[in-house]
């Protein structure tokens, strides 16, 4: 088997603001010119160049066969898009080095490139294009591309007038069309209604299964799970963990139980269901869900939410709280909600909190949690036999037959 | 610190192995990865010259308007009231005739210039040789050029002045202006991408650019003894080359432009190497 990817202690190091204050050439000037009077001032000051810097990721190092599928996990910031990015040559390492053997491909996001002003057909043409497809390839697999995203009547109509739904069913269905001998995908979520998410989840398997190699971002542990053999944990900048998938996953999951403390930023530690661990048994009884959380700095004027997330990564229901007061140190978080009818099955909590906002209002995200372990509905199915036709909530319904004649029918 | 690659799999290459790492050379310029993206260069250009005729109504017609109504104004300001001589030439097309290649290039140094932060975006989601930007920017101006090219055939048939048979040079005074705005803009794009100001340097850099190139007077205007140093300026071989082939009056371009070319040619060549040279950290800052 052939090494599609070997990297060795590859590091990435960023000075601080380096990405939010960009110098005006106007302040590097001034500042060169007055150099002779600081010299002769004698003063002590530094060059005031000097920022504060942050190892993205630190000696990173693995090999990774032809064919592999590897998930890529770890928490918010701990350096995942830093290394796909690299991968990717979008940024270059500070240190270390990696080899690539194949075609790399990289979806850090759908729609890249994507322009309102041109029609669905022409931002076909130009993702693919920016993705790394040639004209022919992507002529050729024009009408899958359209068909897979549900577009056809709109095809030739400029994007803007789609709704964002549409717009990134087609970015998706371009994505999912692209074919390297390396993938490496970022978290790219899936879209769409429910019957959309399958599709996308069924793609994602099939490429999975085609023998390509793909590294893959995700914190939904249950397909990290189901499509990858093997797990890469990355904690703040380095690598943890490298090992089969079950294993890495279960260890990373065992590391939030301990509500282990990540580096700075990591404030969210551990959650549960008021008595009932993660598992919710009966989805009409009154629950709370109780999340403990250890903040560096007080928060005021935040917005805290909490979202649930099926396996498809769609958000069944979500609760978001604005203004919200927060001490520093260790402190509990309670939400009461008078009762969550879901379908059986796996979701995931999502926990965010904001300072001095939410993210619509520029508000500074302090931590985002994917939390685990996920959370278990264990009810029995309610609604429709068929989960096809049951869709999210679990919720009887009672059916009266009555054999007696509608007293006058209209003709029809 | 730069990308160094040994070589690189573009679309559509078989398997190929490639090193990333911080940079070893700096002056190893990968120009055959440049070509295997010349389909990406391709719909660049392809896509901006699509966008600019839908967005405006009047698309199109601005890229006739703007050095029409260009060459109004000076043939009237500079013409008929400062009476600036103008080789014998009719002031319509002793101004248009300059306007053509000016407008090009000045637009093209805008373009470029800006580009690199537009498309922050798909710079820090994918890799492409960072360079088709500014060249793609340089080369869809040219569409611009095309159509008010042949509004000046049109004013020339007006004012039945025939091309002389030096217009087969027209391509090389083109290719000139080409290659300057490119240099320029390599430059003023990646410094753009750092100081975010650069931008609004160029328009002014553009206007006392307008005043050092024969565009609203002849370059005989200029004395004698300082003709050297203006004819180090590319775009006044470029100006009095358009004049001389396609109206046969004026100057026609001498060893000034020789050295002009080299020192554009130098530019770009050194414009190219810093691109390369900063392509690597060039998505950290954008």
């Amino acid at each position: 088997m052939a090494e599609a990817i070997h990297v060795e202690s590859l590091g990435k190091r960023y000075r601080i603001g380096e990405r939010l204050r960009y110098h005006t050439l106007r302040d590097r000037l001034g500042h060169a010119l007055e150099a002779p009077m600081r010299l002769w001032r004698g003063s002590n000051e530094t060059s005031g160049r000097k920022r504060p810097e942050i190892w993205a990721l630190r000696d990173v190092g693995f090999t990774v066969e032809e064919g592999e599928v590897i998930g890529l996990i770890g928490r918010n910031g701990a350096g995942k898009t830093t290394l796909l990015k690299i991968l990717s040559r979008v940024t270059q390492p500070t240190t270390g080095w990696a080899d690539i053997l194949g075609r790399v491909g990289s979806l850090l996001e759908v729609g890249t490139g994507f322009h309102p002003e041109l029609t669905g057909r022409e931002n076909v043409f130009l993702n693919g294009a920016i993705l790394g497809m040639g004209k022919r390839e992507i002529a050729r697999k024009f009408d899958e591309i359209v068909a897979f995203g549900e577009v056809a009547d709109f095809i030739d109509t400029p994007i803007k007038h789609y709704s964002t739904g549409m717009q990134m069913r087609l970015a998706f269905a371009v994505a999912a069309h692209f074919e390297p001998q390396i993938l490496l995908v970022d978290e790219v979520l899936a879209v769409g209604d429910l019957a959309f998410q399958r599709k996308c989840l069924g793609k994602m398997d099939q490429v999975a299964r085609t023998g390509r190699t793909i590294l893959f971002v995700s914190h939904q542990m249950s397909q990290i799970r189901r499509l990858c053999t093997r797990c890469i944990w990355i904690d703040r900048s380095q690598v943890r963990m490298d090992g089969p998938a079950g294993e890495v996953v279960s260890a990373y999951e065992a590391a939030q139980m301990d509500g282990e403390e990540g580096s700075s930023g990591h404030s969210f530690l551990r959650w549960e269901i008021a008595g009932q661990r993660q598992t919710l048994r009966d989805g009409f009884r009154e629950l709370t869900f109780r999340m403990q959380l250890r903040l560096a700095e007080p928060i005021s004027q935040g917005h805290l939410g909490v979202g649930i997330v099926n396996e498809s990564n769609l958000t069944v229901v979500g609760w978001g709280f604005d203004g919200i007061h927060l001490p520093e140190g260790p402190q509990e978080v309670s939400l009461k909600i008078p009762m969550l009818p879901l379908r059986p099955g796996v979701y995931t909590l999502v926990c965010s909190l904001f300072d001095r906002g939410n993210n619509l209002t520029g508000g500074q995200v302090v931590d985002v949690w994917y939390a685990t372990p996920p959370l278990t509905v264990d009810t029995v199915p309610l609604a429709h036999p068929q989960d096809r036709w049951a869709g999210l909530l679990n919720i009887p319904g009672e059916l009266e037959l009555t054999q007696k004649e509608l007293a006058t029918s209209p003709p029809r | 610190m730069q990308t160094d690659i040994a070589m690189s799999p573009g679309p559509g290459a078989a398997a190929r192995k490639l090193r990333i790492a911080p940079s070893q050379g700096l002056l190893k310029l990968h120009l055959g990865e440049l070509w295997e993206y010349r389909e990406l260069l391709y719909f660049f250009v392809w896509r901006d010259i699509k966008v600019r005729y839908k967005q405006t109504a009047i698309g199109a017609a601005w890229a006739v308007l703007q050095p029409f109504l260009t060459m109004l104004v000076f043939s009237l300001f500079f013409g008929k009231l400062a009476k600036i001589p103008a080789n014998g030439l009719p002031y319509p097309v002793f101004y248009y005739c300059a306007l053509l290649p000016w407008i090009y290039f000045a637009g093209a140094l805008q373009s470029a210039t800006n580009v690199v932060v537009e498309q922050q975006r798909v710079i820090t989601k994918i890799y492409f040789p960072r360079v088709v930007l500014p060249i793609s920017a340089v080369v869809a101006g040219l569409v611009d050029f095309a159509i008010s090219f042949l509004v000046l055939l049109a004013l020339m048939a007006y004012y039945r002045i025939a091309p002389t048979p030096a217009v087969v040079w027209l391509p090389v005074f083109l290719m000139l202006a080409v290659a300057t705005a490119l240099g320029m803009g390599l430059w003023l794009s990646a410094l753009n991408a750092f100081y975010r100001d650069v931008r609004y340097i160029v328009p002014f850099l553009v206007q006392f650019w307008m005043f050092a190139s024969p565009v609203a007077y002849p370059s005989s205007l200029v004395p004698e003894k300082w003709r050297w140093l203006y004819g180090l300026n590319p775009m006044v071989g470029v100006i009095e080359g358009f004049r001389w082939a396609l109206t046969g009056q004026g100057v026609p371009p001498g060893p000034m432009m020789a050295a002009s070319a080299m020192a554009v040619v130098l530019v770009v060549f050194s414009g190219l190497v810093y691109y390369r040279s900063m392509e690597g950290s060039i998505a950290d800052v954008v």
